[in-house]
């Protein structure tokens, strides 16, 4: 058998493709937060953030084809896995049914999955498409103009005096409603209960765990999960609290 | 242990699995179990209610048993939803009756997964392993007599390694503890214990991507890394072998792309 058919066919090569998109989708994540934190600066880096983004075009969509293809693949791998393993139970199952160590954030995985799956695209819908809560996107909001260039590495990729989108603004109108806040702070914390397992159990399945280090990876993964979720936690927070406001300018112009 | 807890008689209540043969319905069905020693041992006790129900003229309870002290893996029950019951390393066999609450209401169910049929009762058929078994879980060379296998030098640390997965009895409790019905730390130890060895490494890529494969064929689920497995194992062999397992198979899968094959590989020379 070639190695494809390997990765495809056997129940250990699909969750390898399972581990591999998923190493993927957490750096995707991690990048994502990190430059939505910068949503607590002055409005010129977010804008000038999301503006540099648009500005890569076809590296854009290739990072958007990238993403696309590795969430389709987790989905893909979990649904095959999971019909596979509920056959092989048999026709009958336990009567009692108990746990003997699996961590709770193992035992949810496909209903946390549901609920980002859920998420990500209502998250799409609402920021990326603007098909939900249009009112807020940022096309439909007036044009920010960048007060000082925008650098990335040091170079600076988007000028000063530039026209672009009010995502800034956008952002804290959109968390204004408690209800997609809320729901917004419910989804990010089911993905970190699921990266909890999923961070842990890709160095299981990539053949590089065992219990020399185990330890140190449950409490390593077990923070990183944790500062995920604060950093997350904080906009969406910060918007509510009324920490995060709409700056003055874009304040006055929208009615 | 107090000596009084041990002289204590316990009475319990079995809620056995019945089922009269292969593909036939089954149904739990209960039996009083009274004035049990509580240093009887499980299969002890079945032996007891078995008597009983014969004395009655009913038929009795099939279950799996042959060394009685823990080395065979024979022995496959589930007892309150727990492969081998509630203590950790043990087989169904070295579980005492002291384990109990008196009036307590047990459950006694057998390995369920798909590749493990149910015989009778509490009886399942596991030779899936020994499918995967002939699959790849031997070597091919000739392992000489003792002075020959010391001519071969092992490193301790390798040699408690293989030893740590030879344990393996094979009794199929992984299967039964796992949501998946995975047979992974089956393979697991069994590729291990021959791979981590010198003389199993002549054959240890076609070993793993075959005893994988056969794994597969025969409709074990998918691992989850959950490790309800080892937790069950009454040998308390390390998911570590999974991971190693893994490691291995995606070696082999890697190498295998680019390993030469001969002009034709039946026959010998001559």
């Amino acid at each position: 058998m070639n190695p494809l058919g390997h990765l495809f066919c056997s129940t250990i090569g699909r969750k390898v493709i399972m581990a591999v998109t998923g190493i993927v989708l957490i750096g995707f994540v991690i990048g994502h937060l990190v430059g939505n934190l910068q949503v607590f600066e002055e409005p010129d880096r977010i804008n000038g953030y999301a503006q540099f983004l648009h500005t890569l075009g076809p590296v854009l969509w290739v990072m958007r084809i990238t993403l696309l293809v590795c969430a389709g693949l987790h989905i893909w791998a979990a649904t095959v896995l999971t019909i596979e393993d509920r056959k092989a139970r048999g026709a009958v199952d336990y009567r009692t049914k108990t746990w003997i160590q699996a961590t709770l954030s193992s035992r949810y995985m496909r209903w946390t999955g549901y609920v980002v799956l859920a998420f990500v695209i209502y998250h799409l819908a609402q920021f990326t498409l603007g098909s939900v809560q249009s009112a807020s996107y940022k096309e439909n909001l007036p044009e920010y103009t960048m007060n000082a260039d925008y650098h990335v590495m040091g170079i600076p990729v988007v000028h000063a005096g530039t026209h672009v989108h009010d995502v800034r603004s956008m952002v804290i109108l959109g968390f204004s409603q408690p209800i997609v806040a809320f729901f917004y702070i419910f989804a990010v914390g089911l993905l970190s209960l699921h990266l909890l397992h999923g961070a842990q159990s890709l160095f299981q399945t990539l053949g590089l765990r065992n219990s020399s280090w185990g330890k140190a990876l449950r409490a390593i993964v077990t923070l990183a999960c944790l500062a995920y979720f604060l950093g997350n936690l904080a906009i969406p927070g910060a918007v509510l609290t009324g920490h995060l406001k709409l700056n003055p300018a874009s304040a006055s112009s929208t009615p | 242990m107090s000596s009084e807890k041990n002289s204590k008689s316990i009475s319990v209540t079995l809620r056995v699995w019945r089922q009269a043969g292969p593909n036939k319905p089954g149904q739990f069905v209960e039996y009083p179990a009274h004035n049990l020693s509580p240093n009887m041992s499980f299969l002890e006790m079945l032996d007891v209610v078995n008597d009983e129900l014969t004395v009655k003229g009913q038929e009795p309870i099939a279950f799996a048993h042959d060394c009685r002290e823990g080395i065979c893996g024979t022995c496959s029950l589930v007892i309150n939803g727990e492969p081998h019951g509630p203590h950790e390393g043990v087989a169904s066999c070295q579980t005492y009756i002291r384990s109990f609450a008196d009036g307590e209401v047990v459950t006694i169910e057998p390995f369920r997964a798909a590749p493990f049929p149910v015989i009778k009762d509490l009886v399942t058929d596991r030779s899936a392993f020994d499918k995967i078994q002939q699959a790849g879980g031997f070597i091919t060379a000739r392992a000489g007599s003792a002075p020959d296998a010391n001519a071969t030098s092992i490193s301790k640390v390798d040699a408690d390694l293989a030893m740590d997965a030879a344990q393996c009895i094979g009794c199929g409790a992984c299967v039964a503890a796992c949501k998946n019905a995975s047979a992974m730390l089956f393979v697991a130890a069994k590729v291990s214990h021959l791979g981590i060895l010198p003389q199993g490494q002549a054959e240890r890529d076609k070993r793993v991507l075959a005893m994988v494969n056969t794994m597969d064929d025969l409709g074990f689920g998918g691992c989850t890394n959950q490790y309800e497995c080892s937790a069950a194992c009454p040998k308390l062999i390390s998911h570590d072998f999974i991971s190693r397992l893994n490691g291995d198979y995606i070696a082999a899968s890697f190498r295998s792309m680019f390993k030469q094959a001969p002009a034709q590989t039946d026959g010998g020379a001559g």
